[in-house]
């Protein structure tokens, strides 16, 4: 294992690179633009295209062309270029092709985005939400394994601190299983030979009668749902006696992990739990913990968001409080006084001491 | 052209067909578009420049969402369905990372011109190894008649009902003119379909373009105006000349760029 000092963005270009990423297509956007420029100088030398594209309407075109040819392709964005991309979205899921998304986000305020669809119609995406450059680097290549074995778009949740905090990372190429051939793909050759292929958001081949939408939508619903039973990631931590949990996503998990730690060196029975994927969402572990614990905090660095899916989870039987919030620095990209040991052990003690705000 | 028959008089013996008119990339010989339409015709002999040039198992195909949609069931070479307006970026995808194959986009006016104006320009001004080709009528075919950026002035639409105005609905896009001056196009023209010799003159265009991409000068466009006697709420027998008096008089048909050829 070799460890390198990469920033986070330059770190998950590699990995991307390492995991056989050979096209990316973006448009510039703090806090993505570092992620873009890495791939722009990786990727010519590694193989591969990356394009600035003119728009990020452009830019997920450009990766669903590269995608459908059987080319592992990635686009990306922060959430604002992201809400252009939707459309698109929802049709590379329904037409199945495994296209990976960054989300280099500002702040964690596209929770709702990245997880419900964002789009038009009934889709998923798998979100894996890393808390640090090396889960960056893990997740990354993951995501292409996915995205390949599911045959469904990866995004990936990441932040400004993830993007530019300089970190020790290992991108030493993961192995996972054989994954099935991309029979799909086009490459011209069939052409005239009457099984030429059509790749399409519609569910049909050249030898449908008409198109099949509820067919087709069902079929997604089917294989999404498997998704939820077998794709399901989650850090927990001191839940077995806690008498309040905190449940955090990405970076804002990472502070709460590191504060949690230092409570318990003082005493205090709080445990922890970090959805690595934001959908499928760990529900299970969310459940058990606020049975165990029979009080939960949700630490998000937005309105409320998550909290609809960790009450989903525990389904009334354990308060659920917020205690997070709209935190963002005067450029608005996302780092606010929030993301601070201090300030993120000063709200888990409000709500461990009072019970905080039971909305 | 000594094959061509005259098309301004009634024959004076009745036609006889002595070969067959379907090329081989066409898989069923119907399509389920109105009587008169054009698009069958440039999609013809799209297929027919695509067998001239050779690249028959080596091309991909992008298709946008309008009337011609149809036809991506109904031939054999690889297909892409994009969203309407985005084919030329899917495109760029697939040239991308499938160098060897020739990549052809199918649009209309309205996913072209309308829904995806920036994505045909950039895609030409990087000069990518595509060939677009756009089936224009100058209307929203599919939706039943609606003005689209290339209607042209004075054109009854259904939201254009007295006429285009250009006060009022602003001027026509000549997008073939437009994609001409970008330094990135190495071939563009105009054809139309409404008579055999511009048929002939189209597949000749069609065939150019191809050529064009295959010998990696550029991005190629191809704009063929095509009849569409539905969406011009006129008799189907009128479609030829309407395209040929109305379009054809704005968007006049011709060669309109030959970079570096032969």
């Amino acid at each position: 294992m070799t460890r390198r000092l990469m920033e986070g963005s330059e770190a998950m270009a590699e990995a991307a690179i390492a995991a056989g990423c050979r096209f990316f297509a973006g448009y510039p956007m703090t806090p993505f633009t570092e992620l873009l420029e890495g791939f722009a100088k990786r990727l010519p030398e590694s193989g591969g295209a990356c394009i600035n594209a003119e728009s990020e309407l452009e830019a997920v075109g450009m990766a669903w062309g590269a995608v459908a040819t059987g080319a592992r392709a990635a686009t990306g964005s922060t959430g604002q270029g992201l809400s252009l991309m939707q459309e698109s979205f929802s049709e590379i899921t329904r037409a199945e092709l495994p296209l990976v998304i960054f989300n280099m986000a500002r702040g964690q305020g596209d929770y709702y985005q990245s997880t419900r669809g964002g789009g038009h119609g009934d889709y998923r995406h798998i979100v894996l939400a890393p808390a640090d450059a090396q889960e960056a680097v893990e997740l990354t290549q993951l995501a292409f394994d996915l995205a390949d074995r599911w045959r469904n778009p990866v995004l990936i949740y990441g932040d400004y601190l993830i993007a530019h905090a300089n970190e020790s990372v290992d991108i030493t190429p993961r192995t996972y299983p054989p994954l099935p051939p991309k029979d799909w793909a086009v490459d011209g050759t069939l052409g005239g030979s009457g099984e030429s292929r059509t790749v399409n958001p519609l569910g049909v081949d050249k030898k449908s009668l008409g198109i099949d939408p509820e067919g087709l939508w069902n079929r997604l619903q089917e294989k999404h749902e498997r998704i939820e039973c077998e794709e399901v990631r989650v850090e927990t931590g001191f839940t077995e006696d806690a008498e309040l949990v905190v449940v955090a996503f990405g970076s804002v998990g990472r502070f709460v992990r590191h504060v949690v730690r230092e409570m318990r060196a003082d005493g205090l029975k709080v445990g922890f739990v970090r959805p690595i994927t934001l959908w499928p969402f760990p529900s299970e572990a969310v459940a058990a913990a606020a049975h165990a614990a029979g009080r939960v905090a949700v630490l998000e660095q937005n309105a409320g968001q998550m909290i609809d899916d960790v009450r989903l989870a525990v389904l009334g039987a354990a308060p659920v409080v917020a205690i997070g919030g709209i935190s963002t620095d005067r450029s608005g990209f996302g780092v606010g006084d929030l993301l601070n040991p201090a300030a993120v052990r000063g709200r888990i003690e409000g709500a461990l001491s009072t019970g905080g705000n039971f909305r | 052209m000594s094959d061509i028959l005259p098309t301004s008089a009634p024959p004076s013996v009745p036609a006889k067909k002595i070969a067959g008119f379907k090329p081989d990339l066409l898989m069923k010989e119907n399509h389920n578009l109105c009587p008169g339409c054009g698009e069958p015709v440039a999609l013809r002999k799209l297929l027919e420049a695509i067998e001239a040039v050779g690249a028959q198992e080596r091309t991909i195909g992008v298709i946008g969402i309008g009337c011609y949609t149809s036809f991506g069931s109904g031939i054999d070479v690889d297909l892409v369905q994009a969203l309407h307006g985005r084919a030329p970026s899917v495109a760029t995808g697939v040239k991308r990372m499938r160098p060897e194959t020739l990549v052809f986009t199918l649009q209309g006016d309205g996913d072209m011109v309308n829904e995806g104006l920036q994505e045909v320009i950039h895609t030409a001004a990087r000069g990518e190894s595509v060939t677009c080709v756009l089936l224009n009528n100058g209307v929203f075919g599919e939706t039943g008649g609606h003005m689209t950026a290339t209607t042209v002035l004075g054109q009854r639409t259904k939201n254009s009902l007295e006429g285009r105005d250009a006060g009022y609905h602003g001027y026509p896009i000549l997008i073939g003119d437009l994609l001409a001056q970008l330094e990135g196009t190495a071939y563009a023209a105009r054809g139309s379909v409404h008579d055999a010799a511009s048929v002939m003159a189209t597949g000749r265009m069609l065939r150019r373009a191809l050529e064009t991409q295959e010998k990696g000068l550029g991005f190629s466009f191809v704009e063929v105006l095509t009849m569409c006697p539905t969406g011009w709420f006129i008799p189907t027998a009128e479609g030829p000349d309407y395209l040929d008096k109305v379009m054809g008089s704005v968007h006049t048909v011709g060669e309109l760029k030959r970079k570096a050829h032969d």
